[in-house]
């Protein structure tokens, strides 16, 4: 894989998403949700602690970690799910559809580099909104002092699950020319990966361990608390490269199958 | 520099091109005709790489398609029949992200944009939007992007579909000129297209080979079975149909004569002649001596067209406009 083809890739593509209103689209809506959230959480902290205040006649050690930032990350996690396939249903679709796909398949690049190159660009996009989130947090330093470390752990699982889900977003999108069926697909399977896991809160059976373990957001709740465990980050690790591993095969299989 | 040999395609149901091998050497410039369908575009995407071919081998400059393709992509320039544009990218943006996709250093990448830009004369549209230009200067930026990088082989797909009149000729002068520094193959399903610019001609039909041959010697093919309409009339009274048959067929050279049509007094016969014999002088003379009126008489507008008809077994009608 040569760095460069990829970065040039990436590059287009996130001109792609800068010149149009793709980026300032979904980075909007985003601010909006994520602001949402976050002045709920501070709003529900301070009727909290007046209360406690009031019955108990002084505050109870309330941490702005439990009852403000681990909500706001769950949140953000959730919104980052539906937004994901905004982000990469025009990815390899868009292309396939305006016929460019041919100039980069004759281009001396490898599938690999573009595989990796668009990823890239969507990844980035990513980050830049999880940006504003954190934007929201760093109000908290104004006014308390929070542990740094959790949170940036927390940022961390954010943008691992969402690395993930951008690849099998790429692999969906990779699959059609329709932008339409490519974010209508990854956003079901998005949503599956999120519910997946609810069954094991009932039942105990393997089956439904093998489904919590599949689940995303299973394994972004100890990122949220602020642990760091290998476990979690390898399979968010597995999820990137099963995703690109996918894409890169669909890409050969344009060849054969056309 | 293109060496195809044995080619064949087959997709699930059908074969789209079936055994075909030619040659193409270098600064030549070839034109690959066939109805739609024939399987030119099939053959072209073998050629840049995009489809492995079923069977047979294809070389571009001394490289094999499936063994070496990234070889082979750095040396061919490619427009496929809709030039692959970003819309929102502008002109200049997008020839120069063909180039580093390309492969070019960095270092001249500027210059040589600019140069490639001058030559498909797109100098005056290159800060603006892609989506803004019209068809004729979309055509003309793919073409730009396509010889950006100085490729070897051109393999330009009906570069001329959708074109007005007037932006076809300057498509066309602009590839005459792009030949010799550069091997160019076109593909085209209009006639006089081919006629004015190519050396070499590929004629193929639902996939497989017709004929390949230059455009001198398909004219000298085609000169051997020339017909030569004649006109004629008597002067006074009416002609016999069958007298002026038997007088045309024992001028020296003509193999056959067959009556056309009778327009009142006039009769039309089509002549053939033999291979290489100019036989019109005499005819016309022959004409004149028995005391006929000579109203017409000329080589019938024979071109590609007929060749191409007859090869392709189709009365299709060849310069229709436009893609499928």
């Amino acid at each position: 894989m040569n760095p460069r083809n990829t970065w040039i890739i990436c590059q287009k593509e996130l001109k792609g998403y800068f010149a149009s209103p793709i980026a300032y689209g979904l980075m909007a809506f985003f601010a909006l949700i994520c602001g949402y959230f976050f002045y709920a959480a501070v709003g529900w902290f301070v009727f909290q602690s007046t209360q406690q205040m009031m019955m108990r006649g002084g505050a109870m050690p309330m941490d702005v970690a439990d009852y403000v930032v681990r909500p706001v990350m769950g949140n953000v996690s959730v919104i980052g799910l539906f937004l994901i396939p905004m982000i990469t249903m025009r990815l390899f679709a868009e292309e396939k559809r305006a016929g460019t796909m041919e100039l980069l398949a004759t281009s001396p690049v490898r599938d690999t580099e573009i595989v990796v190159g668009k990823w890239l660009a969507a990844v980035i996009l990513y980050l830049a909104m999880l940006g504003i989130a954190a934007l929201n947090l760093a109000i908290l330093f104004l006014y308390s002092k929070p542990e740094v470390m959790p949170i940036l752990i927390s940022f961390l699982g954010l943008a691992l699950q969402g690395a993930g889900l951008l690849a099998l977003g790429a692999f969906i999108s990779n699959l059609t020319r329709n932008q339409i069926i490519a974010g209508a697909g990854t956003f079901a399977i998005c949503l599956l990966l999120w519910v997946i896991g609810w069954t094991s809160e009932y039942e105990q059976t393997t089956f439904s361990k093998v489904l919590a373990y599949i689940s995303v957001t299973t394994h972004f709740e100890n990122f949220a608390k602020g642990v760091l465990d290998t476990k979690d980050v390898i399979f968010y690790l597995s999820v990137i490269f099963f995703g690109l591993f996918l894409t890169v095969r669909s890409m050969e299989s344009l060849r054969w199958r056309a | 520099m293109i060496k195809v040999e044995g080619l064949t395609k087959r997709y699930a149901r059908n074969v789209a091109v079936d055994n075909i091998s030619f040659e193409v050497g270098k600064g030549q410039i070839v034109g690959f005709l066939g109805p739609n369908g024939a399987g030119k575009t099939t053959t072209m995407r073998v050629l840049t790489c995009f489809l492995p071919p079923t069977s047979g081998t294809a070389e571009v400059a001394g490289y094999d398609v499936v063994q070496q393709p990234m070889e082979v992509k750095k040396r061919i320039g490619y427009l496929p029949e809709t030039p692959p544009l970003y819309p929102d990218m502008e002109v200049a943006e997008y020839v120069e992200f063909v180039g580093k996709l390309k492969g070019m250093p960095t270092g001249d990448l500027a210059a040589k944009v600019a140069d490639a830009c001058e030559r498909c004369h797109i100098t005056d549209v290159r800060k603006k939007l892609i989506a803004k230009l019209s068809k004729g200067y979309k055509q003309r930026v793919g073409l730009a992007a396509a010889i950006v990088h100085n490729p070897d082989v051109l393999v330009l797909d009906e570069p001329t579909a959708g074109l007005d009149p007037e932006q076809r000729r300057e498509t066309l002068s602009l590839i005459r000129q792009l030949a010799g520094d550069h091997t160019v193959i076109l593909s085209t399903h209009i006639l006089p297209e081919v006629e004015q610019t190519c050396e070499q001609v590929i004629i193929i039909s639902k996939g497989q080979l017709k004929a390949i041959d230059t455009m001198a010697n398909l004219d000298r093919r085609l000169r051997g079975a020339e017909i030569i309409q004649v006109e004629v009339e008597a002067r006074q009274g009416t002609l016999g149909r069958d007298t002026v048959q038997q007088r045309l067929e024992q001028v020296a050279g003509v193999q056959r004569v067959t009556f056309r049509e009778a327009k009142g007094q006039r009769l039309a016969f089509d002549v053939e002649g033999t291979s290489g014999q100019n036989i019109q002088p005499d005819l016309a003379r022959t004409v004149v001596a028995a005391d006929w009126n000579l109203v017409e008489l000329h080589a019938a507008g024979l071109g590609l067209e007929e060749i191409y008809l007859q090869l392709t077994g189709a009365g299709a009608p060849a310069n229709q406009g436009g893609a499928q």
